[in-house]
């Protein structure tokens, strides 16, 4: 049982994850801004992995993995930074990333490196199910790497059941067929999410794409077991030369 | 079913160790409707009749096969053109913007979206949806819609609607990740036009099965005209690889024909601007698919540099990565120069001037005649070179209306 599975098992309600994208806004404000976000009482994190093409990503996730790139960051630079982090962070971490970069640095040795961290589970949405089953996913389960699938009020019940039963730590829902940072009908979410709730699923469920304050944070949380905030969050770290205080008030709007 | 032949990929997409559907979740229901239906609504009977009847009537094929005898003299060998230039529109394009629209309006769907380099495939689909009366989207890196104006005038002309592709460099690879972010963010009404062998499967197997058409002319024309066949060379130029896929096609489980796949080379291969994906390129993944890709050694998707904005893409569709790692098919790659110079060449041998993309497929002719025996970045093998009774095709794909401000550049300069 690694950090995922030992947080839902303490706390089953109104989980905070944010996102924050590595080596952004500064090369080096990988592990400040998650040292912010541990200390403002947010439950996990989910660190992305800058990208040239990230497809699933919204205008202003993409522009800060541009200004990222551009930053220097790279898979073995933020092992480098994230190489004794844990005397730091503890809550649980996830990588969020697409498959290209990772595929370059070696999928074994990537989770390999990622477990030694060690990080707690990853989010590749564009690793699809049949190569997860025949080629990756034995991998990651060797390295102890949790992996979370994405869910849309898309997808059918049968394969909700389905990607439900490969993933491990929990289930991303994403609140409605979008790239990040689209603003949602909230009451056709909730249909869904209702939906989710009534399937009993094997995991947690968290909710991500459209979650940008208080709102509708407690909205997704009431039939979710939490939500993922990520670019309201890299938004109010756009023009910020103090981290540890905009982070603060960002979540405390949040959780307040 | 898990074998795998040139021509088609397995079940699940492959060619070899090349393609599958590396989507996100988000894209899943677009891309399995398509991928469970595409096969059954293509060869129904009553798409086969609408299909081909409009590619007779409007995109005015057959093509013709034309016998390029100064061509032929100059470089010691019998070299025939395949006349894509003489489709509607102006490329070979437009047969699959074709297949394509008569497939969404057989999946219900009311909203096109496409993505284009050169804008070729922009205003075959901005044509098709005019012919069909759907609305179109086009998403076009603003790069390219400066250095390609009068096909952004033609797509609007023909009602479309042109977005410009700000993200990353803006040229074809943003505005293909523009057009998959629209379809993430419209998962019911629309459908995706997809202008090369590209992309996530059943993509590279439906453009190629549309572009077809080409070879499947081919091999009657030929006969006709020779009483064979068979060619001993097909030539095509690949920036995604569509018109290559189409001039393969019929021809790919055919050992004794050699397949010649010309790249852009940009400035030349080590240039550090050049588009020649096999050279340059390594495994990854892609818009969809696995591919080779043009990368930074941290899986980053370089730019590329071509002449030619049809040809300026960082990778090529799985199928031909499969005849690359596999050896059946040949790549060479022409620089910007070598096109230039071989558009000139047949404008003034055959009267005809072709697009600069064709031009890099021109330009492979220089490298295979014993006459010229032009030097070659890559190797080519002595049985590869043609001989006085080789029959050499090659696919010209496109016209050079749109190329003109270029090639007054390159006049102005001389
Ligand atoms: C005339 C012409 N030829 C070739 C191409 C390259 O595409 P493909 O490799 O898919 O044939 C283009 C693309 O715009 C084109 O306009």
């Amino acid at each position: 049982m690694n950090r995922i599975q030992e947080l839902f098992k303490q706390k089953k309600n109104n989980i905070l994850n944010v996102y924050c994208t590595a080596g952004y806004p500064q090369l080096n404000s990988t592990v400040p801004v998650m040292k912010a976000l541990q200390d403002s009482g947010v439950d996990m994190i989910e660190l992305g992995m800058p990208y040239s093409d990230p497809l699933a990503d919204g205008p202003v996730i993409q522009a800060s993995s541009t200004q990222a790139l551009a930053n220097g960051m790279t898979i073995a630079t933020l092992f480098e930074q994230l190489r004794g982090f844990r005397q730091q962070i503890y809550v649980p971490v996830v990588l969020m990333g697409y498959m290209n970069p990772i595929l370059q640095y070696g999928f074994e040795r990537f989770c390999q490196d990622a477990a030694d961290m060690p990080i707690d589970g990853l989010i590749l949405p564009d690793l699809p199910e049949y190569e997860f089953e025949t080629e990756y996913g034995p991998i990651m389960q060797r390295y102890g790497l949790n992996f979370i699938f994405l869910v849309t009020p898309e997808t059918s019940e049968e394969r909700i059941r389905r990607l439900d039963s490969l993933s491990t730590g929990f289930l991303y829902a994403v609140s409605s067929s979008s790239t990040t940072g689209k603003d949602k009908d909230m009451n056709a979410v909730n249909n869904y999410l209702q939906k989710l709730q009534d399937m009993k699923l094997k995991n947690p469920v968290l909710v991500g794409f459209g979650i940008k304050d208080k709102a509708t944070f407690q909205q997704a949380c009431e039939h979710a077991n939490g939500a993922i905030i990520g670019t309201a969050f890299i938004k109010a770290l756009e023009n910020t030369s103090d981290i540890a205080g905009t982070t603060k008030k960002f979540i405390t709007d949040i959780k307040s | 079913m898990t074998t795998t032949t040139y021509q088609q990929p397995n079940t699940h997409g492959y060619y070899g160790k090349f393609g599958g559907a590396f989507i996100p979740e988000m894209l899943h229901r677009n891309v399995e409707e398509l991928r469970s239906k595409y096969l059954d609504i293509i060869y129904d009977p009553a798409f086969q009749k609408e299909y081909k009847a409009l590619l007779h009537d409007y995109v005015g094929r057959p093509s013709p096969l034309y016998y390029a005898k100064r061509l032929s003299e100059q470089y010691g060998t019998q070299i025939y053109l395949k006349r894509e230039d003489l489709c509607h529109t102006g490329s070979h394009k437009l047969n699959n913007a074709l297949g394509q629209i008569l497939l969404a309006e057989r999946l219900g769907k009311k909203r096109i979206i496409a993505e284009t380099g050169a804008g070729q495939h922009g205003v075959a689909t901005a044509t098709v949806c005019a012919l069909k009366g759907v609305e179109c989207i086009v998403y076009m890196g603003e790069k390219d819609i400066e250095r390609q104006a009068p096909n952004v005038a033609r797509m609007k002309m023909l009602g479309a609607t042109v977005i410009p592709a700000v993200s990353g460099s803006k040229t074809l690879k943003d505005a293909t990740n523009e057009a998959i972010r629209d379809w993430i963010n419209n998962p019911v009404d629309t459908h995706y036009i997809i202008g090369s062998v590209v992309g996530p499967h059943p993509y590279p197997d439906m453009v190629a099965r549309f572009q077809s058409i080409i070879s499947e002319e081919i091999r009657w024309q030929l006969k006709e005209q020779t009483g064979s066949e068979l060619p001993s060379h097909v030539i095509a130029c690949v920036g995604g690889g569509s018109n290559a896929a189409g001039a393969f096609y019929h021809f790919l489980e055919e050992p004794g024909v050699q397949l010649v796949a010309v790249e852009a080379s940009g400035h030349g291969v080590h240039s550090g601007m050049s588009a020649a994906t096999t050279q340059l390129g390594k495994p990854g993944v892609l818009h969809g698919s696995k591919s080779l890709v043009m990368q930074t050694e941290d899986g980053q998707v370089v730019e590329p540099h071509s002449i030619s904005a049809g040809l300026d893409y960082p990778g090529i569709g799985p199928l031909h990565a499969n005849l690359y790692d596999s050896g059946r098919g040949l790549f060479l790659s022409a620089t910007d120069e070598d096109a230039l110079q071989a558009a000139f060449n047949l404008a003034k041998k055959e009267g005809i001037i072709p697009a600069l993309e064709s031009s890099h497929a021109l330009a492979g002719l220089e490298m295979l005649s014993p006459v010229t025996a032009k030097k070659s970045e890559a190797p080519i093998p002595a049985k590869a070179m043609f001989t006085k009774e080789s029959t050499v095709v090659v696919c010209l794909s496109g016209r050079g209306d749109k190329d003109m401000a270029t090639y007054m550049k390159a006049m102005e300069g001389k």
